[in-house]
């Protein structure tokens, strides 16, 4: 196994497999052998990491505190080595419809807020997080309504976030959670009427997913690996339809620095727990 | 090259704005710093969106510093500045145009990778490539292509507006009966007149689109005659005639073959060469003007397929010499793989004798057979003048005219 990279992602779309099977051709013609396992979801995914199943991790950011986590709590080291451009400074926002008596976060006390899936950074927890340092303790001064699809996924599936943004437009919700680019998005396509909605709160901003390895990943393998990805340029007509798929224009080194607000979250909220005594159990 | 902002006034990203930005941000160059200035509603919320996922650099300008700043002529306040990413260029390095679009701008040997775009788009570096079997242009290419397809596209007839349906149709009833059996031969026959064009036609590199055209309104001509066939024969029986295992033999050795210039020599210059002169024939010997103007408007979509046949033909025997032997193979092997068979059914043969007597008195029978011995006599002497114009020595033109199948196509 140690003269492969192995690399573990999580099957949140078919288009996962064309985008491993792409990349796993350009590394082999460029002298890197590499594979990988997918999972279907990110605790998996991280609990088979510590337990050496594959040498690095595409993950979440919700898998990436976890790996964190349980890597300190076993005196292990784990660092996030690459990232894509577009992983870095995303922020959410809090949408109301634009004729809502809803002018600040304290309008919302009582009221119905619809987010992504329950494991979602992005739709749910990044948003509840901020909202509570607005003073707005989700579930306590006002409901929460998840709309989840593909838990487990942490998010990567942008259907909860539709659905959230629907059923705001059918006054099912008062307010919904979603990526800025998501508002973006649900506007020009039209599940969001143009003109009808407001932002209320756009968080600060934050880091998603990155490439996770532990201490003892084999040094040359992956000085290899993150050397082709930092080489890989987007006038290269073989790569950039995988970076169009995987949604890059060039790959950046990791930083954790733009995880802070989504561990403040699990802090405040508890979110790790779980995963963590499931980890501390096993 | 300017500093000021790129105004999108209240024009959001949702609603149009990022064409505008998309524009303006071509015009300046990779790494310069772009102010933004907009006034719609969540616009840097947006734009943030935007430039993430565009690859370009963004920085929000601090609420509280947007009103110190710039003003842009619609009054909009700068919210952002953009740092022009070189992701649009990018893509287009290594990018290339497909020949050119104008009629003698198709190349010899079009790129799998070209694909469907175009002839004289720019191609994207690094586009999918397509299996075009027909990709070679002196296989396909034809210098009239273009004026074909025009012409047929100018030709097209509406069967409902074209043709007298409510002619009368004095004739006795043995007459119908044969016209009923001839126009279910015809259908059969034109069925593989449509299958074959519209099997090449999706193989032909769609570089070469006035072949594809061409090749395409041919396929819908041949529908069209299926139509008014099965049509005409329902306007007086219930039922069609019958089809023979020997007909279909003959039509099988046509669909089956897989070479473009073979296929289009036997189906175009032999089967639909003859079949001018059998429209021809029973356009005159059509019992009602129905049947007649049927026949007409079918010959003359008849004679475009073979004049593009001939003419795609003509010029790849110029371009390479061993064609014509190819061809003459192609006449050979199908006249062995219908040795056996029995030709022309002799329903069909019994039909246009009848058609042509218009009575069954002996005399009248005689007449009839004479004309259907003339039409045949008609159709070698047309196979010949085509073989010789593709360049077969006279000769040679006859002999191989001589083994075409007695099925007519």
């Amino acid at each position: 196994m140690t003269d492969t990279l192995l690399l573990g992602a999580v099957a949140y779309d078919p288009k996962v497999v064309t985008i491993w099977d792409g990349f796993q051709r350009w590394f082999a013609a460029r002298g890197l052998p590499f594979d990988y396992v997918l999972y279907t979801n990110y605790e998996r995914q991280v609990e088979q990491h510590f337990a050496g199943a594959f040498h690095v991790a595409w993950n979440s950011p919700l898998a990436w505190l976890q790996a964190q986590r349980v890597a300190k709590a076993r005196g292990r080291d784990c660092r996030a080595v690459a990232m894509r451009d577009t992983d870095q400074d995303l922020t959410s926002v809090v949408v109301v419809r634009a004729d809502a008596p809803i002018r600040s976060v304290a309008d919302l006390r009582g009221k119905r807020l619809g987010v992504g899936a329950g494991d979602s950074p992005q739709a749910t927890m990044i948003p509840l997080q901020q909202l509570a340092e607005h003073g707005l303790v989700g579930g306590r001064d006002c409901e929460v309504r998840r709309f989840d699809v593909l838990v487990g996924k942490h998010g990567d599936h942008v259907g909860g976030e539709r659905d959230a943004a629907k059923a705001l437009m059918r006054g099912e919700v008062d307010a919904a959670c979603m990526i800025d680019g998501n508002h973006l998005l649900f506007a020009q396509e039209g599940t969001l009427p143009r003109g009808q909605t407001r932002v209320l709160l756009q968080t600060g901003a934050y880091d998603h997913c990155n490439f996770t390895v532990l201490d003892g990943a084999p040094t040359a393998l992956m000085q290899r690996f993150t050397d082709l990805l930092f080489g890989m340029r987007y006038d290269d007509p073989e790569v950039r339809p995988l970076l169009d798929l995987e949604g890059l224009k060039a790959w950046r080194p990791g930083r954790t620095s733009g995880y802070a607000l989504l561990e403040r979250g699990c802090e405040q909220f508890g979110w790790l727990q779980p995963f963590l005594q499931h980890m501390a159990a096993g | 090259m300017t500093d000021d902002p790129i105004d999108l006034g209240e024009l959001g990203l949702d609603a149009g704005g990022a064409v505008l930005l998309r524009l303006g941000l071509a015009e300046r160059p990779v790494g310069a710093a772009v102010p933004i200035a907009g006034s719609a509603g969540d616009f840097a919320v947006h734009l943030r969106a935007f430039a993430r996922a565009e690859g370009h650099g963004f920085a929000e300008t601090p609420a509280d510093q947007r009103l110190a700043g710039p003003r842009a002529p619609s009054g909009a306040l700068v919210v952002a500045t953009l740092t022009r990413g070189d992701a649009a260029p990018s893509r287009w390095r290594g990018a290339e145009r497909a020949g050119a679009a104008t009629a003698d701008g198709a190349v010899d040997h079009p790129k799998a990778s070209w694909g469907l775009a175009a002839r004289g788009a720019m191609v994207e570096a690094g586009a999918p490539a397509f299996r075009f079997a027909l990709a070679d242009r002196d296989e396909v290419w034809a210098d009239d292509a273009g004026a074909l397809y025009r012409e047929a596209a100018a030709a097209q007839w509406d069967p409902g507006a074209a043709i007298p349906w409510d002619a009368p149709r004095p004739h006795p009833a043995f007459v119908e009966d044969a016209l009923v059996q001839v126009l279910t031969y015809l259908i059969e026959n034109e069925t593989a007149a449509l299958v074959v064009p519209a099997r090449f036609c999706a193989q032909v590199h769609p570089h070469f689109r006035e072949v594809m055209q061409l090749l395409a309104i041919q396929a819908a001509d041949e529908a069209r005659h299926i139509e008014v066939f099965t049509r005409r024969a329902l306007l007086g029986r219930k039922e069609l005639g019958l089809s023979t295992g020997g007909g279909q033999r003959s039509l099988q050795t046509l669909v089956d073959e897989p070479d473009f210039a073979l296929a289009s020599f036997l189906l175009s210059v032999l089967g639909e060469g003859s079949f001018l002169h059998l429209l021809g024939f029973l356009h005159v010997h059509a019992p009602d003007r129905c049947t007649a103007e049927i026949m007409r408007l079918a010959a003359r979509d008849e004679a475009r397929h073979v004049a593009f046949g001939m003419a795609h033909l003509k010029r790849h025997a110029a371009h390479d010499p061993t064609l014509l032997g190819r061809l003459r193979l192609a006449i050979e092997r199908r006249h062995d793989a219908l040795r056996h068979t029995a030709g022309l059914n002799a329903e069909v043969f019994d039909a246009l004798v009848v058609l042509a007597a218009g009575e069954l008195s002996p005399a009248a029978i005689a007449r009839g057979h004479a004309a259907v011995a003339d039409l045949q006599r008609q159709m070698d002497t047309g196979r010949q003048a085509r073989l010789r114009r593709l360049g077969f020595p006279a000769e040679e033109a006859r002999d191989l005219s001589a083994l075409h199948t007695r099925n007519f196509m």
